[in-house]
């Protein structure tokens, strides 16, 4: 298992190809994303590296954080995150991990927080048909039906859908296609939607249902901290 | 610009590499060679008639021609970066006082033309240092 990245999502666009079709893609850009700490099995019992991304002012990291910046010696990262890996796909304190960590045809679960909706009726939330436009319906057009049975259940059961807070929650969308990476501008190109709004930060692992092409960077595709961007890229070879 | 403008208006630019798409508006009469694969062997078919309407901006930029095929309309909407364009031609300008021609579709004939947009005369300057 390899780590996966934090990465900001920046929109979308569409990609021509060369036979004509064109593909959507979320444009999602690598900021900084670096290692802070790792979890071993002799210390905490799992593996997992924990990645940190963005850049936070120092000024409004708390001292806990600011302390944990420091022993890993990074910039304050906006986010953290940890990336269960398998022990020898532990990556050293402070490496920074490049977009070409994936490569184009792969495919990545992409989780993030959906965009807020706020309180939404039971057509926007659960998909309900709402009431008849006729035939006597009045004011409720879009209100769901009954809620229940008779005096015996008497009550109406857990669970039941009904309108309230839609989005702005943990969203996972399984399988996207990587189409493009590019190092040097630290941008990854998926097909299709991610959730969440522009600028907000996404997490991007390998997928889980469909096993890694060949040719995949072990265990990552980094670049050291202080080596300048591009010439001293260290990627280990593939698995 | 940001980011997505930027890697928009780099494929605008490595899309349009070697193509010359002529200023055209909605009005004028267009010639587009689409490119049509058959099989395996791939063809460059004429798509004539007007031009009714131009939408988007940048790499998302369309047009729709509409022609009369057999008697019957026909319109094609074609992204203006589209790979399988392979050349577009200009035929003929036309003078139209709107953006969007769809009232063509409920015409024929007579009707349904477009004159012809006159060239505009050269500055009297330019005359006298010819």
């Amino acid at each position: 298992m390899r780590s996966g990245v934090i990465v900001k999502k920046l929109g979308m666009m569409r990609k021509f190809t060369k036979d004509g079709r064109h593909i959507p893609v979320t444009v999602l850009k690598l900021e900084g994303c670096q290692v802070v700490a790792q979890r071993t099995d002799e210390i905490n019992g799992y593996t997992a590296v924990k990645l940190g991304a963005g850049i936070r002012k120092a000024k409004n990291a708390n001292r806990a954080l600011r302390g944990e910046f420091a022993a890993a010696q990074v910039e304050p990262k906006m986010v953290l995150c940890e990336f269960r890996v398998s022990p020898e796909n532990l990556l050293e304190v402070g490496v920074e991990i490049t977009a070409d960590h994936f490569v184009a045809g792969q495919y990545v679960d992409v989780s993030g927080t959906s965009v807020g909706k706020g309180f939404a009726g039971v057509m926007k939330r659960h998909n309900f048909g709402g009431l008849r436009a006729s035939h006597g319906v009045s004011v409720s057009h879009r209100s769901h039906g009954s809620t229940g049975q008779r005096q015996d259940p008497g009550k109406v059961f857990k669970g039941k859908k009904m309108a309230g807070h839609m989005g702005a929650e943990r969203v996972t969308t399984q399988n996207l296609e990587i189409v493009e990476t590019d190092a040097e501008r630290g941008l990854i190109f998926v097909k299709g939607s991610v959730p969440g709004s522009k600028g907000g930060w996404i997490e991007v692992r390998d997928a889980v249902k469909i096993a890694l092409p060949e040719g995949v960077p072990m265990p990552a595709a980094f670049r050291r901290p202080g080596a300048t961007t591009g010439e001293a890229t260290v990627v280990a070879e593939g698995a | 610009m940001n980011i997505i403008q930027t890697l928009e208006a780099e494929q605008v630019a490595s899309l349009s590499e070697g193509k010359t798409i002529p200023a055209f508006a909605p009005g004028d009469t267009l010639q587009v060679n689409v490119k049509v694969v058959e099989g395996t062997r791939e063809r460059v078919q004429t798509f004539e008639g007007v031009c009714i309407a131009r939408s988007g901006g940048g790499i998302n930029e369309n047009f729709t021609v509409r022609k009369i095929s057999y008697g019957e309309g026909v319109e094609r909407v074609f992204p203006l970066y589209s790979p399988l364009i392979d050349s577009i031609k200009l035929v003929r300008r036309g003078r139209v006082r709107r953006a969007k021609l769809y009232y063509l579709r409920d015409r024929r004939g007579k009707s349904a033309r477009i004159t012809e947009k006159k060239q505009d005369r050269p500055r009297p300057e330019e005359t006298g240092a010819a």
